[in-house]
């Protein structure tokens, strides 16, 4: 401790009083310093936190619960009469900032527009959502699927019918999330 | 058939029963410092409100076997210009010392493999030797990381070494010999005769330059993952890798078994009445010594890295200083009791 | 042949082979590191002949501080090889002529027949209750306390004039005093002042403030 940084401003009427006080607070922050407070008070944060409750989630065991709005594996809804919802208007094609849908159409013989070819590369997707918010007819889903995983190289371009199939299997699910969710869009 | 026993080993040639005494040290030492990564598995998780591993075995025990045997069956890479030989010999010069010190390490009263005069100045020396593994690592590497890992690890070795040194300086005035044993036997009669007391400022600056020494967190900066990835260790993997991890643990262990040993009183129970007699010497010195390996790691889970400068700051400027006055307080105690208050 | 022979010829094989090898070794690093193996044989040598403490401080000192630093520098030396090889012809007159001045003197002084085995008998061995260490104490602390002295006094001065040499105060470095900044106090750093509210309309104060 250098004396000459004893005196502060402010300080200056009485200089022995001042210096006294000044010498009790150093004479604090020896203790502190030497007796290792600060370290001491940290081992005892840490050696609380040791009998914490632990937080960790055991994963394929436990799971956490998912909000409606989750955005996983894509899928193509129907209507309930068993009609493909999507009308190829290429929508979400255009929305995709991943250019990860691929889109061809033709009418077919009852007049009506549909699509022959609706492919997704899961490579290429971010999962973003664009697409289902672009599609007039809800057609387009992001599922709260997130396990999902493929054994083939070329299994990561996913078609129509697997896309239909996804949707037929989880209808239920899919149109529970929408239903939860249609009061904040 | 404990006669049949002990007439048998008599009858071994003198170089086997070391051989069996050196395996019956070395082979509990490997499975104490394989568990201990587990236990700093499990506390440094504990502490982050985290489990820790628990998938391999029963709540994760085989974890450090499993660990253990993929490092064995992965490839060992030896860089392009990396110097075959010195990058070979480097884990094996920072293995040796850690299992040669134990040596003289004395687990009670008899139990001990070499009880040389001078031994806390064997460990002493055996402890300086680790650092030509790391430095030899990091140079042979030729690695630019490796190199600078090697460098503030010899920097910060050479340093810290003074203070340990003299830290044990105090130890051996209180307790008038060199040897080990003999200086756990001055700590008879209970927890007041323990070292710790008198030399608490010796204590704490060998318990710290321990840690330093072992390269271990707060003062890691010779591995410092976040700025030089791992140090003298980048370059080294599978068994290379495994056998720099096992010296340091055997490091971490030893310096925790000397500092019970010079300050906790070593094999005595803290209080000369029956029900804690009753427990043999060797519990009473292990059971010490897990709570002194659990510091390291407790240091580990709750200190920020120090700064380089900083570490240098403290071993230099702060750590002889004290022991060296500690040293002066001591001598001076030692001439003006005559009735030998505090030192018999 | 005993054992204790034994261990003598291969301590002194590894260390006579080291020691050639601290000269002949093109890389510096690695001459440092023959030079900690010929330090780590000759105290095993010293181990045999019972001066098991001073062996232990060879070890201590010599191979665990001192080569240190020596390989701490050596490695950040930049030599290069061929460079010194161009040179290698010029000194080669006066470098040999010396070596072989040193050659003929150690000759002289071992030939003398002051290192024969008879004027320098082995040591008598002692049982394991003698404390090597305690006698060297005793010699040191008592026979030649004065040399002891003078010898720990030459030390101190070395140390203080080697701070001396190196100690200089560059009066543009920047540094930070870690004792300073943790006795840093609310009180030192803030300061609260009081005053009255300003707003843009009132011209009439302010800006001159």
């Amino acid at each position: 401790m250098d004396p000459s940084d004893w005196s502060g401003e402010g300080f200056v009427a009485n200089p022995f009083c001042i210096s006294l006080a000044m010498i009790l607070t150093n004479l604090k922050n020896l203790v502190r310093t030497w007796f290792l407070v600060e370290l001491v008070r940290g081992l005892g944060v840490t050696s609380r936190y040791l009998f914490r409750r632990k937080i960790t989630v055991q994963y394929p065991e436990e799971k956490i619960p998912k909000s409606p709005r989750f955005r996983g594996l894509h899928a193509l809804r129907r209507y309930p009469n068993g009609e493909e919802r999507c009308i190829a208007c290429k929508l979400c094609e255009a929305v995709c900032p991943a250019l990860a849908i691929t889109i061809e159409s033709e009418v077919r013989d009852d007049d009506t527009r549909r699509t022959t070819r609706y492919d997704i590369d899961l490579f290429k997707c971010v999962y973003c959502g664009f697409c289902e918010e672009a599609c007039p007819v809800d057609s387009i889903v992001l599922t709260d699927i997130h396990e999902f995983h493929f054994e083939q190289r070329e299994g990561h371009i996913i078609t129509k019918n697997d896309l239909l199939d996804i949707g037929d299997r989880y209808e239920a699910k899919i149109a529970a999330d929408r239903q939860a969710d249609a009061a904040y869009r | 058939m404990m006669g049949a026993l002990t007439s048998l080993w008599h009858s071994l040639p003198l170089l086997i029963q070391l051989g069996l005494k050196i395996i019956a040290i070395l082979g509990p030492l490997m499975l104490v410092v394989l568990y201990y990564t587990y236990a700093e598995r499990k506390v440094l998780a504990y502490m982050h409100v985290r489990v820790g591993p628990n998938r391999v075995g029963p709540a994760g025990l085989l974890q450090p076997v499993a660990d253990a045997v993929k490092l064995l069956f992965k490839e060992i890479v030896i860089p392009t210009n990396a110097d075959r030989y010195l990058f070979v010999i480097a884990p094996i010069l920072s293995v040796a010392p850690a299992f040669a010190a134990w040596a003289v390490i004395p687990f009670s009263d008899t139990l001990v493999l070499a009880d040389i005069d001078a031994s806390l100045l064997y460990v002493l020396a055996m402890t300086s030797l680790g650092v030509y593994g790391v430095i030899v690592a990091g140079w042979a590497s030729n690695s630019k990381y490796a190199f600078l890992g090697a460098m503030r690890s010899a920097a910060q070795i050479v340093a810290y070494e003074i203070a340990m040194g003299f830290a044990l300086v105090g130890v051996l005035m209180v307790a008038g010999s060199l040897n080990i044993r003999e200086i756990v036997l001055g700590q008879q009669g209970g927890i007041h005769q323990w070292y710790i007391f008198p030399l608490f400022p010796l204590f704490v600056v060998y318990l710290v330059s321990g840690v330093a020494e072992t390269n271990r967190s707060p003062f890691d900066v010779a591995e410092g993952e976040s700025e030089i990835v791992a140090g003298p260790h980048v370059e080294y993997g599978g068994m290379g890798f495994a056998l720099f991890f096992l010296a340091e643990y055997a490091n971490m262990i030893l310096i925790s078994s000397l500092v019970v040993l010079l300050f906790l009183g070593g094999w005595h129970p803290p209080f000369e009445f029956s029900p804690l007699t009753w427990v043999p010497g060797p519990i009473w010195f292990f059971g010490k010594l897990a709570v002194i390996a659990f510091l390291f790691l407790w240091f580990r889970a709750t200190f920020p890295r120090y700064r380089y400068d900083q570490i240098m700051r403290l071993g230099w400027k702060v750590f002889i200083p004290v022991t060296l006055i500690w040293i002066l307080v001591i001598g001076v105690a030692r001439v003006l009791s005559p009735i030998h208050f505090v030192f018999r | 042949m005993s054992f204790l022979q034994v261990s003598f010829y291969c301590f002194s094989l590894i260390l006579i082979v080291a020691a050639v090898r601290v000269v002949t070794v093109g890389n510096a690093v690695k001459a440092a590191l023959y030079l900690v193996l010929v330090f780590f044989s000759a105290a095993c040598i010293w181990i045999t002949l019972e001066a098991e403490f001073l062996a232990i401080v060879l070890v201590l000192v010599y191979v665990g501080a001192v080569m240190v630093l020596f390989l701490f520098v050596v490695m950040m030396l930049d030599i290069d090889i061929t460079r010194m090889r161009e040179s290698f012809g010029r000194y080669l007159f006066t470098g040999g002529s010396i070596a072989v001045i040193m050659v003929i003197e150690l000759g002289i002084v071992v030939m003398a027949g002051s290192f024969d085995l008879d004027r320098v008998p082995r040591p008598v061995g002692h049982d394991s209750e003698y404390s090597n260490t305690k006698e060297l104490g005793i010699l040191l602390y008592t026979d030649y306390v004065y040399i002891v002295e003078l010898a720990a006094i030459l030390l101190l001065v070395a140390i203080i004039a080697a701070i001396a040499l190196t100690l200089r105060k560059r009066p543009k470095t920047h540094y930070q005093s870690p004792s300073q900044q943790l006795t840093v106090t609310k009180k030192e750093r803030l300061k609260i002042v009081e005053m009255d509210s300003e707003t843009n309309r009132s011209s009439n104060r302010g800006s001159s403030s």
